[in-house]
């Protein structure tokens, strides 16, 4: 069975890509959404296609669907229209998949449900990073807040710290606000840092 | 009791009177909380609505009507009480073709048949057969192009490659010189003319004074289970237009929809389509169109059935669809002016005393007879001069068959 996955973001791909090998499908291709995919895809003549909902040219491939002549069968939208908690837990996890027209639908599920699983732990990822990225830009505001305070006060780094932390729990906000607030005053005042 | 309501919709100006809607509270005073899903595909968008992720959806008429005959993956009956605009779409072609038409700006644009005829030299002298873009094949913008192309002789399906592309990518693409040009809603003619890539070649409203763009669909069953919901969404809708048409409230609208959560583009550049001062070449002054975008004068909201059919008849022009009278019935039940009379009666809005008219055979504003309010219907001809009698849909169908 030959799978395309139609993909812009390196890791999501690859993190799809990696679920599938491990089943045991080894007729992968990943092809990003961009220039000429359609011709390329019509070349491939791939038996499932799997596609993030949320990408933009989803039009542009289901369209190609319609009208190529290059391909021997008809490709539709997932494989059992009957399947409703299969379709709503695919949508929910973001995947789209096209099928070609006469595949067993035992023989799709598996990859359909592999894709969302992969999308959602990809999801989970996705957030973890975006949590990470914070948490270091969190740190940068604490940093400078500090440094304020060490200059302005002449404190040792410790001691600021200790400042920060003391307001915000007397304050009963996130040392991050706190910080946040002090370098927003620092700013208005012409402290400068 | 607030009703909370998902509704899908696309980056577009004619998203305005849902965002308005939700933004000026008239959503609220009907004691519901929208919940305005961006999409970003009509895939997508199509799939949310079908699979019931949202009850509602800011759709392409033509796709409503293509879903429910199944002609768009999953076939589901969907329902259109309502018209969120009609006009709003423009065809700009890449600068090095639009040299070829008529450099007068104005009269290109007032003129559709000679610029069509302009048009079908200019493919005769490009490299190649140009691309067009289009953002669907079930979109007005690519009946209307196929209609336009086709009344000077241009076989769309032979003399150009029509390439199916999001709205949102459209000015991207024609960077990368991957299309000659493209029709879509505004804004992106608009931003694709503001960038320096493309030239404003023809105006939707030019090509049918009336066309019918966007309609705000429903799966069937779940209209037809929610009465009260949908008589109160569609109360908000008619204030919202009300307010959207507003020449008072057009700078206010565009600063709305230039949101990041909405159409993400300038608001300077959203607010040419609302206020019809469209920027056919960038440096030009604005050419006055008025009638660009009309959410709510002249009863825009109403469904007519006569509508669906005219698409219908389109998609069977260009063998998207056998012809036969159930399909006939089935594409016209799409529009569903029943509804929108009953979560209308008793207000002031205008209401047509009939379901169905002669499409293009209105030149003058027309007063004509209405329930309730007062109705005046503005010019809707198409600019070939022909009139569609969804009575008479064969005799149509067979007016194409010498151009074709």
């Amino acid at each position: 069975m030959r799978i395309v996955i139609i993909d812009d973001s390196g890791l999501r791909a690859t993190v799809l890509e990696e679920g599938l090998r491990e089943a045991g499908y080894d007729d992968i291709h990943i092809v990003p959404p961009r220039g000429a995919f359609v011709a390329r895809l019509e070349r491939m003549a791939p038996d499932v296609v799997l596609m993030d909902l949320g990408s933009p040219s989803r039009d542009t491939l289901e369209e190609m669907l319609t009208v190529s002549r290059a391909l021997a069968r008809p490709i539709a939208m997932f494989v059992d229209q009957s399947d409703e908690a299969m379709i709503g837990a695919a949508i929910d996890a973001g995947v789209s998949a096209y099928v070609v027209d006469g595949l067993r639908k035992e023989r799709v599920k598996p990859v359909l449900e592999l894709a969302v699983r992969r999308f959602n732990a990809f999801a989970k990822i996705q957030s973890e990073l975006d949590e990470a990225r914070t948490a270091l830009s969190d740190r940068k505001i604490i940093d400078r807040a500090k440094s304020i305070l060490m200059n302005q006060r002449n404190l040792s780094e410790q001691d600021a710290y200790a400042l920060l932390r003391s307001s915000a729990m007397n304050q009963g906000k996130k040392i991050v606000d706190v910080a946040q607030a002090l370098i927003t005053a620092s700013d208005l005042l012409g402290g400068g840092l | 009791m607030t009703t909370g309501l998902k509704i899908a919709f696309l980056p577009l100006t004619d998203a305005a009177v849902l965002v308005a809607a939700r933004e000026q509270g008239f959503a609220e005073e009907e004691g519901l909380a929208l919940d305005l899903v961006r999409t970003t595909s009509w895939a997508t968008l199509r799939d949310r609505l079908v699979f019931g992720q949202v009850h509602a959806a800011h759709m392409l008429a033509p796709l409503a009507v293509a879903v429910t005959l199944g002609l768009s993956q999953q076939a589901a009956p969907l329902a259109a009480p309502y018209k969120l605009n009609v006009n709003g779409n423009m065809l700009v072609m890449a600068s090095g073709f639009a040299a070829a038409l008529d450099p007068d700006l104005a009269a290109r644009l007032a003129d559709p048949l000679g610029t069509a005829h302009d048009f079908a030299a200019a493919i005769g002298l490009w490299r190649r057969k140009p691309v067009i873009g289009v953002v669907h094949r079930f979109s007005s913008h690519a009946i209307m192009l196929r209609y336009w192309l086709a009344s000077a002789g241009v076989d769309p399906d032979r003399d150009v490659v029509l390439r199916v592309l999001p709205p949102s990518l459209t000015v991207e693409a024609i960077r990368a010189g991957e299309i000659d040009g493209f029709i879509a809603g505004e804004p992106w003619g608009s931003a694709a003319v503001d960038a320096g890539l493309a030239e404003t070649v023809a105006i939707g409203e030019r090509i049918w004074r009336r066309g019918v763009e966007k309609v705000l669909a429903f799966r069937e069953p779940w209209l037809e289970g929610n009465p009260d919901t949908v008589d109160r969404l569609l109360r908000a809708l008619v204030r919202a237009a009300a307010w959207c048409d507003d020449p008072g409230n057009h700078p206010a609208l565009a600063v709305l929809l230039a949101d990041p959560r909405y159409v993400d583009q300038p608001a300077d550049c959203i607010l040419r389509a609302l206020s019809g001062q469209i920027i056919a070449r960038t440096g030009q002054p604005p050419i006055s169109s008025p009638d660009f975008m009309l959410f709510s004068r002249e009863a825009t909201p109403f469904p007519w059935r006569s509508q669906a059919l005219w698409i219908y008849s389109q998609l069977v022009r260009w063998n998207m669809v056998a012809h036969d009278a159930a399909t006939v019935a089935k594409a016209g039940a799409v529009f569903r002016p029943d509804i929108f009379r009953r979560a209308l009666a008793g207000s002031n809005v205008p209401m047509p005393g009939a379901s169905m008219k002669l499409e293009g055979a209105v030149h003058m504003p027309l007063a004509v007879g209405s329930r309730q309010g007062e109705l005046t219907l503005g010019p809707d001809h198409f600019f070939d001069g022909r009139v569609f009698d969804p009575e008479r849909i064969d005799d149509f169908l067979a007016s194409f068959t010498p151009s074709r």
